[in-house]
């Protein structure tokens, strides 16, 4: 069994689908913290099986919106002091900006400089669009 | 300020009021004649045009207006690299409303957000083309007298085709629609538009792959044609260019009041002998789009508030 140590005051990210935990390190920026960040991927959940998990230390917020898009699974705990103070589920977001681009060559965003901005436009099957040429965003 | 990006930016009433407007230019074109004296159309045609790019400067010159702009992208200043943020923001010192054509998708849009006149979309790649559409609901209303019920065939390239997306996205408010789409496979309409446009609003729709199969059950048939510059691949182009061709033998089996439509320009998709046939709707439609465009300036620009209620314009 592998032991990280708890956080006395910081974010755990728990229940991440197994697996997706670099992609969430990677659109919430983790890696520009110079604090502490642990990631546990395939850690044993009686829920799932399987479960990934950040730890972050020193961190007060993070974008609800990035994690509820990558995965609205997870949760967010808040703890103070080594306690839990908060718990938190993100939600699919009805708008990304910026977090993903356009992939449609033809979209005027492969050449403008502008906000990647993207509605959500089925939300039972977490399906994107790009507000500017309506392509869907496709994983 | 009013913009027109997409077909849904005017709720059906303000639809139906803008073709009313239309319909009372083309009984009164004196009353108009100056309503836009002073005014300046800027037409940004970043992509070649005729129809639309006539029609919208016909329509602003039959207003008493004037128009400045330019007919395709390498005599603008976007061959210098110039955004189109930077671009409507020129134009909107120079011209108090704008046509604009763009080759990419979303262009019309990202020009409205920084434009300090009205935008008008005239055509964004395969995406939009909301006064076509306008054009022909004009074409619908005066042909047919209604929307409700009607029974539209959609032939051709239902892939690219902006015109035919627009089209749907407006039939859709109206009651009772049924669409059968017809297209070969590689030129199928977008599962989104079905998905998200045409089954939430609850009207029946099908496809085929020969227009002869549903051509008795139809009473308007839209045709498109299938357009090389949106294809990356000349072979796939070839292959799918000349998919259907209307003749007058395949019309035998038509309603006898069956609206023929078609956005234009034309290629093979309908022979020539067909342009003779009564239900040839089209040019007709053409016609109608300067007056449609006529009615949105008036719109946008604010100048048609009394015109409908009787008082003198």
């Amino acid at each position: 069994m592998l032991n990280i140590d708890s956080i006395e005051n910081g974010i755990v990210i728990d229940h991440i689908t197994a697996g997706r935990s670099m992609r969430v390190y990677d659109l919430l920026e983790l890696d520009k913290l110079d604090t502490c960040v642990a990631i546990i991927k395939n850690a044993k959940s009686e829920k799932f099986g399987k479960k990934d998990i950040i730890k972050i230390e020193g961190a007060t917020d993070i974008d609800l919106d990035v994690l509820g898009f990558i995965d609205d699974r997870a949760t967010v705990c808040i703890i103070r002091d080594g306690k839990l103070v908060e718990k938190k589920r993100p939600t699919l977001p009805q708008k990304l900006v910026n977090i993903v681009s356009c992939k449609n060559p033809r979209c005027i965003t492969s050449v403008e400089k502008v906000d990647q901005v993207f509605y959500l436009c089925d939300e039972k099957a977490h399906r994107y669009r790009c507000r500017y040429c309506e392509q869907e965003y496709k994983k | 300020m009013r913009h027109l990006i997409d077909p849904l930016d005017f709720t059906r009433q303000e639809t139906d009021r803008l073709l009313e407007l239309a319909e009372n230019i083309i009984q009164s074109p004196g009353a108009y004649a100056h309503r836009c004296a002073g005014k300046i159309l800027g037409a940004l045609f970043f992509e070649p045009s005729t129809r639309t790019r006539l029609s919208f400067e016909s329509a602003m010159l039959r207003l008493g207006g004037q128009v400045l702009g330019f007919s395709d992208a390498g005599s603008s200043s976007a061959s210098k690299g110039e955004s189109v943020a930077d671009t409507i923001r020129m134009v909107s010192a120079y011209a108090d409303i704008a046509a604009m054509r763009h080759f990419k998708e979303g262009a019309p849009f990202v020009a409205s957000r920084y434009a300090k006149i009205p935008v008008i979309n005239a055509g964004d790649g395969g995406h939009q083309h909301p006064t076509q559409t306008l054009t022909d609901m004009f074409a619908i209303r005066r042909r047919r007298g209604k929307v409700d019920g009607m029974t539209i065939g959609l032939c051709g390239d239902l892939k690219f085709g902006r015109t035919v997306h627009s089209l749907i996205k407006s039939l859709v408010r109206y009651e009772n629609v049924r669409f059968i789409f017809i297209s070969p496979e590689e030129l199928r309409v977008p599962g989104y538009i079905v998905k998200e446009v045409v089954e939430p609003s609850g009207h029946r729709w099908e496809e085929a792959r020969a227009m002869e199969e549903v051509m008795p059950e139809l009473d308007i048939l839209y045709m498109t044609r299938v357009q090389r510059e949106r294809f990356f691949n000349e072979e796939d182009y070839v292959r799918l260019k000349d998919s259907y061709v209307l003749t007058p033998e395949k019309l035998r089996a038509a309603k006898p009041d069956l609206s023929i439509m078609h956005p234009l320009p034309r290629v093979n998709e309908i022979a020539p002998e067909v342009d003779n046939d009564s239900r040839a709707v089209y040019f007709e439609q053409a016609k109608g789009g300067v007056y449609v465009r006529m009615a949105l300036i008036l719109t946008l620009l604010g100048l048609e508030k009394g015109i409908l209620d009787g008082e003198e314009a």
